[in-house]
């Protein structure tokens, strides 16, 4: 690991994803205290550009990226790549979608 | 009155709950007893062949100890979205259900049954008057989408069930309904303001969920300007972070919920910690909005499944399954050079490589000893779906790669048949906001006295 860094897991409680109805698939991650989620919206390091690098995907697809103040949150809304439930599917509630956030290192000092 | 109690047993009727939390909310003298039972999330089928979500037993379980409750303290109980997709043909399941409890119990009840099916013709109507638009990022709708579909329903919002309450009933069953508003309907119908209304029944429709550990049996306080949620079960709490997390669960937008009739606006709430176990909620706004639109969902069939499941331990096929199952795609392909190839489809779901994440797996490197292969095989009929497979599996079974050096097979099959027909296959193809004049048109109820 970087020196000077954080493993989203060590910043966040909750780092999950879900069907948002049959057609998109959405991410959450809610950090641990409002001091915490305060620094990492001000750096910036979560954003739009990040997610799409993440999951592979245009921006475009991104159809929801809001930092919610009141849950210490970030939301991320992502077209789902499958119809639901359909030919093809792999994970029926979106419920596995989330590891590639794992992967995002927060700058600490 | 100053004070709507609401117990909800669990977030999702037929999952079972312990009688003994339920219990424990029915000493708190609740004035309604309301379960969502409806999702999308387990796939279109449901909607498209009419199966349910859970056993008719455990409906029946679940079903009876809220009849009993309701019964012992002559209050409503509530029931949405019956059997998950709440077409009509779940509906008159669980209105059987409700009959069949009444006779054995000898309970009088009088029930009504909202239903949530729309006809092709009224969909159809309402979209030559440009009436209906997408709901997120989904295709506009056309007349022939709406042909093929098999069923249609729409997510009734408050309204029918406040005219149901009116009609003095003791049971509400309804077709699909969005699912807050059986948690909702009774403060709205008493004149709370709906943004708390609307807020607490988003949370407890998923019953105690949004406690730690989340568990199943929530109670809900609802006054004129807040809410108060507490879990039944004493190991469980509310928490400021849990609750404010459950807010934005299985929602595109975290704080802008849209429903019918208006969107409810979180982004000034305040979660308050008021003692160990229960969190205050206030600040939750419901903005009516210009025109009234409900949710359709829709879905048709497109076609049969059939799988096989196999396993691959040999470290030298592992190394070379890609070009092995491109392979024998190509070998399958030319076979059956008789079929049209875009009427069937083949789909190799390869765990321990990308079986969860497809696309999107981040790990491209296999590092697994052993790999799961299934193969689902998409077909207009079920003859040629298993016909596919079959041929695929064989193929599979010997088809020869670099530096192979175990010539009896390549997979390890665990399961007879080797085939494993699936049976019909749907989509959602309907999943869209239809505009309505009067929010009850769609949504007849049938009154039935047991």
């Amino acid at each position: 690991m970087k020196k000077n860094t954080k493993k989203l897991t060590d910043v966040a409680s909750v780092i999950r994803s879900k069907n948002a109805g049959p057609f998109e698939v959405t991410l959450d991650i809610i950090f641990n205290d409002k001091q915490t989620y305060e620094k990492i919206k001000a750096a910036g390091v979560i954003n739009k550009e990040l997610i799409a690098k993440l999951y592979g995907v245009s921006e475009d697809e991104i159809t929801e990226f809001v930092y919610y103040d009141a849950a210490n949150a970030v939301k991320a809304t992502l077209v789902r790549p499958r119809h639901q439930g359909s030919v093809g599917e792999t994970d029926m509630h979106a419920a596995q979608q989330h590891v590639p956030l794992l992967e995002i290192r927060i700058p600490w000092e | 009155m100053e004070e709507i109690r609401v117990l909800t047993p669990t977030g999702m009727l037929g999952y079972g709950f312990p009688v003994k939390w339920f219990k424990e909310g029915l000493k708190r003298n609740p004035h309604v007893i309301a379960v969502d039972s409806g999702s999308t999330d387990s796939g279109p089928h449901k909607l498209g062949m009419g199966a349910l979500t859970c056993s008719e037993e455990s409906y029946y379980k679940d079903i009876s100890i809220m009849l009993e409750g309701g019964y012992e303290k002559k209050i409503p109980v509530i029931i949405s979205s019956a059997g998950g997709a709440g077409s009509d043909k779940h509906l008159k399941i669980f209105i059987d259900i409700v009959e069949k409890i009444c006779k054995e119990k000898g309970f009088h009840l009088r029930v009504a049954a909202i239903r949530g099916e729309v006809s092709k013709e009224l969909v159809k109507e309402k979209l030559r008057q440009g009436k209906i638009k997408p709901c997120g990022p989904v295709d506009d709708l056309t007349e022939a989408e709406v042909n093929k579909a098999n069923t249609i329903v729409a997510q009734m919002g408050v309204e029918p069930y406040l005219k149901a309450l009116e009609m003095g009933v003791d049971v509400i069953i309804t077709g699909r309904s969005y699912d807050p508003a059986p948690i909702a309907a009774l403060g709205i119908k008493e004149g709370f303001d709906p943004g708390p209304c609307w807020h607490l029944g988003k949370i407890m429709e998923c019953g105690a969920l949004c406690a730690v550990p989340a568990g199943k049996t929530m109670f809900g306080y609802l006054r004129k300007d807040h809410f108060v949620l507490e879990p039944m079960d004493p190991e469980l709490r509310c928490t400021e972070t849990s609750v404010a997390a459950h807010t934005l669960y299985e929602k595109s937008h975290p704080y802008l919920l849209p429903g019918p009739g208006g969107v409810l606006d979180l982004s000034e709430c305040r979660f308050e910690q008021i003692d160990d176990r229960r969190v205050k909620v206030s600040g939750s706004k419901f903005i009516p909005s210009a025109a009234y639109a409900v949710k359709l969902e829709g879905a048709k069939q497109v076609g049969y499944r059939t799988i096989f499941i196999a396993g691959v331990r040999d470290p030298f096929a592992i190394k070379h399954i890609d070009e092995i199952l491109e392979g024998v795609e190509q070998d399958v392909v030319e076979y059956f050079s008789d079929i049209p190839r875009e009427s069937y489809e083949m789909i190799f779901h390869v765990y321990g490589k990308n079986g969860v994440m497809g696309e999107h797996e981040i790990q491209k490197e296999i590092t697994s000893h052993e790999l799961c292969i299934i193969l689902e095989v998409a077909a207009k009929d079920q003859k040629t779906a298993t016909a596919v497979c079959s041929r695929a599996r064989t193929e599979l079974l010997h088809f020869p790669y670099e530096g192979r050096v175990a010539t009896a097979g390549n997979i390890a099959l665990p399961f007879t048949p080797l085939e494993i027909p699936l049976g019909p296959v749907y989509k959602f193809n309907i999943y869209h906001l239809m505009e309505i004049d009067d929010p009850c048109e769609p949504f007849p109820i049938d009154i039935y006295e047991f």
